[in-house]
């Protein structure tokens, strides 16, 4: 019975080859740019940790006064002050914590010959590799006792690891970082959870592969600059240890509680932390923190940009005028075709069977239109590359979800289109038809 | 077509859109869902256009940048090694001028610093981007000066920036001088860069230089620019090149190669370490420019698909009707009278589709302006977007009218 269905409705589609077509084409379109756009919006609002993301928090204290907070509708600064950063170590409230910032020493290469190069550089303590679940290919973080000895180690990325040991166990031997040597205490195996949770603020949520780790208080120690931003309310005075002493955000923090009771107890710990201040005479206000999860810092941090969002939205428009025009035209088609419904009820076809012909064509223009689309979505995703930064844009795969998705919609929308015009072929009265019209 | 017949014809179209009233409210919905997206895509586009072509005030063709950073040179070596630098690169042939900087227009990443008239405010008058720079920047950039004069090469000193206080004197923008001295010439005044910090005096006044940020969180201060002598040592800098004429594709290989010839222990990246100020706009605006290209080809598709389906409806309607004209053919309607039926049903069906669709573009960059920074729709845009469609709409049902124009008076006597 399907293919006889198939075979009529086919030639039903024949008939009309330009309508049909028509069709196909805008149920290709309409998926194609709804598919592609979602693909954006699927890399970007990605949850990179997703089996901490509810354990992992990041601590925000204002520091700068309610003045500057009701520029950001409230919210205190997205970084901490080295002063802040510092206090929340010592105090050591939640079982795992690390402040960390972005730094940018140069490896320079054993051999003369090579030139030095400036990989994706963090500073920062001993628990950040437990406590964001770093795979190490050989050798592991380096201890807490480094982060007290101010120790010279460092992690290095697989990718380094390659560059700079042609991937061999490189753990106990030495890398030159601006002229001075550390010691490897693990190499990392492939690692690179984007958006890049940790430090959105600097990066944008999206970059390269982190390759090299190195203990805060060392970078301190060496006045290493943050490679992010620095944003300051005051004068900073001159000299480092002015700038450790001023109000100037930079650091990043993170802590791990891994019970909703730990979570509630480190925001009371901020909150009488900020108090502390406010009394101390440091802060002229009352106490402003907060303390949000991996996906809500993400979110905060706007790290979807509003072009993929905006994109998404005009694409699903536009999917639902390709829906509604669909619906007009085989509506029309089915009003057209009254009298061949009527001799077919007539002839004994039931209600049902009319259903299922019209659906069942419904079905091969979604189909078609489906494998269009998908072939469009081959070229959106070349297209994304245009529109997005780089580092999005090779997050952005054509993958097996999606290419189901992609037929999918496909069908379900064709099919949901064509349920008016079939119910209205349906209510066809055979004895209305059959008399000459 | 007189008022009068135009009214006779409305009663007739009206009887008959009701026969077809599922087609009629589809193609009125699907008319005006079309202008709600178009006349938002089409405003994104001149959104981003107009953030695309704000000048960046600096001469783009032949300037290159090459980003530099200094690997183990402590800080008081570092100014030896750029007057090194900035010697070797200037007396390469091609090479006009050439100037540290540590930011640009468009370089995306750079200093905010605020701008203060009296010290002691608690909040700056504004904020604007500030360039660490030199004598040779106005001549490189290609910045036009309008008063006063440039900084002489005794006034730029070097500093790190963690040690760095304001220069004494300074070079801003048209734009900042007249916000921060509306009417008045700003020359020999002073400006604070830091609360409570020493003053700097503006000795001169450039016509126009763009913040190193495109996107939209330095609209309020975009053409905001204060200059000041000083290099500094210990952040990442940019050596920019001006070239000769012809120039700018040999140099942008001869000047890596002569720094790494003055210097090897120096990092300037793979990526993005040298570009052309072509590129830099380029990569600047890639997200303005394929947003709004995107937005222009769902346009496009979106137009031609509610086009065809006018086509294709009003094809199916006039192929229903052909007894109908028919009879109307013989009872001595005109060919052209059947014409007008079809393009005075299309309006009447557009007519309701884009009032609805006004509405619900207006709508529609309603909740945008608060999802998106999203500026307010002009009316302008929706009165062309409803003129287009309504063009657009009797543009398609042209070539179905006409057929219907065609049927021959002897349908009325077929039986079908």
């Amino acid at each position: 019975m399907f293919a006889y269905y198939a075979r009529l409705g086919l030639r039903s589609l024949r008939r009309n080859p330009a309508l049909t077509l028509l069709m196909i084409i805008a149920m290709g379109f309409g998926v194609s740019a709804s598919i592609t756009s979602y693909a954006v919006f699927r890399a970007t609002s990605n949850n990179p940790i997703p089996q901490k993301s509810a354990q992992l928090f990041a601590p925000q204290i204002d520091n700068w006064g309610p003045a500057r907070a009701a520029e950001n509708g409230g919210d205190p600064p997205d970084a901490l002050s080295y002063a802040d950063a510092t206090a929340l170590m010592l105090a050591h409230k939640a079982p795992r914590q690390t402040a960390l910032f972005p730094i940018a020493p140069s490896l320079v290469p054993s051999d003369p010959n090579r030139l030095p190069f400036r990989p994706l550089s963090y500073a920062a303590y001993a628990d950040t590799f437990a406590m964001f679940d770093i795979p190490f290919e050989y050798g592991g973080g380096w201890t807490a006792a480094d982060d007290q000895a101010h120790a010279a180690v460092a992690v290095i990325g697989r990718d380094t690891n390659q560059r700079l040991f042609g991937g061999a166990n490189s753990v106990g031997r030495t890398i030159n970082l601006d002229g001075r040597d550390y010691r490897i205490t693990g190499v990392m195996d492939t690692w690179n959870p984007q958006p890049l949770f940790f430090d959105p603020v600097n990066t944008s949520g999206f970059s390269d592969a982190v390759q090299l780790f190195v203990p805060f208080t060392r970078a301190i120690d060496l006045q290493m600059p943050t490679a992010g931003d620095t944003a300051c309310n005051q004068d900073t005075g001159s000299g480092w240890e002015d700038f450790l002493r001023s109000e100037c955000v930079w650091i990043a923090f993170w802590a791990e509680l891994p019970s909703a009771s730990e979570a509630d107890a480190y925001r009371q710990f901020l909150q009488g932390y900020a108090a502390e201040q406010q009394r101390a005479g440091r802060f002229h206000w009352a106490p402003n923190v907060r303390l949000s999860d991996v996906t809500r810092w993400l979110a905060d941090r706007h790290v979807v940009p509003p072009e993929s969002r905006m994109s998404m939205l005009v694409s699903l428009g536009f999917l639902l005028i390709c829906l509604v025009n669909t619906i007009g035209l085989l509506l029309a088609k089915s009003l057209r075709r009254s009298g061949e419904i009527g001799l077919r009820r007539a002839l004994g076809a039931s209600r049902n069977d009319i259903y299922k012909q019209f659906l069942i064509e419904a079905g091969t223009i979604g189909a078609a239109g489906g494998l269009l689309g998908l072939l469009l979505t081959g070229a959106g995703m070349l297209g994304v590359g245009l529109v997005f930064d780089p580092n999005i844009a090779r997050l952005v795969r054509l993958d097996a979800v999606l290419i189901a998705l992609t037929l999918l919609v496909a069908i379900v929308a064709t099919l949901l289109a064509a349920f008016y015009p079939t119910w209205r072929a349906a209510q066809v009265q055979p004895a209305w038809q059959l008399k000459s019209n | 077509m007189t008022w009068q017949t135009v009214t006779l014809q409305i009663e007739p179209i009206l009887a008959a859109l009701r026969k077809h009233k599922a087609g009629t409210i589809l193609i009125t919905l699907q008319i005006a869902l079309t202008l709600a997206v178009v006349c938002n895509a089409l405003f994104i586009i001149k959104q981003r256009v107009d953030r695309i072509s704000r000048p960046s005030g600096v001469e783009e063709s032949g300037l290159l940048a090459i980003e530099n950073s200094w690997v183990g040179a402590s800080n008081d070596a570092v100014p030896a090694l750029i007057r090194t630098d900035l010697a070797a690169i200037r007396q390469l042939p091609g090479v006009r001028d050439a100037t540290l900087s540590d930011s640009f227009p468009l370089r995306v990443g750079g200093r905010v610093t605020g701008v203060r008239l009296d010290p002691a405010t608690d909040k700056a008058i504004t904020r604007a981007a500030q360039y660490s720079t030199d004598d040779h920047a106005l001549a490189t950039l290609g910045a036009r000066l309008l008063e006063g004069r440039n900084f002489r090469s005794d006034e730029v000193a070097t500093a790190d920036s963690k040690t760095f206080v304001p220069t004494p004197a300074v070079i801003v923008t048209k734009a900042l001088a007249d916000r921060l001295y509306p009417g008045g010439s700003i020359l020999g005044k002073s400006i604070y860069l830091i609360k409570n910090g020493t003053p700097s005096t503006v000795i001169g006044v450039v016509e126009q230089l763009q913040v190193p940020w495109p996107g939209s969180w330095t609209d309020a201060f975009s053409d905001y620019v204060v200059l000041t002598p000083i290099q500094l040592t210990d952040e990442r800098n940019v050596y920019l090149v001006r070239a000769q004429p012809g120039q700018l594709e040999a140099i942008s290989k001869s000047v890596p190669q002569a720094l790494f010839r003055t210097n090897r222990m120096r990092v300037i990246p793979d990526r993005r370490g040298v570009r052309t100020f072509a590129e830099v706009r380029a990569q600047a605006y890639k997200t303005d420019i394929g947003i709004a290209t995107f937005m222009g080809a769902v346009s496009a598709v979106l137009l031609i698909v509610t086009a065809a389906g006018i086509v294709g409806l009003t094809s199916f309607w006039v192929g229903q009707r052909r007894k109908q004209i028919g009879v109307r053919r013989a009872l001595g309607a005109t060919q052209q009278s059947i014409l007008h039926y079809f393009l005075l049903e299309n309006f009447l069906i557009s007519a309701g589709g884009v009032i609805v669709g006004a509405l619900l573009a207006v709508g529609l960059n309603q909740w945008m302006m608060g999802a998106f920074e999203m500026k307010r729709l002009s009316p302008l845009y929706v009165l062309l977007g409803m003129l287009l469609l309504l063009l657009l709409g009797q543009g398609a049902v042209l070539a179905p009218a006409m057929r219907a124009s065609r049927v021959s008076p002897v349908e009325a006597t077929r039986t079908s």
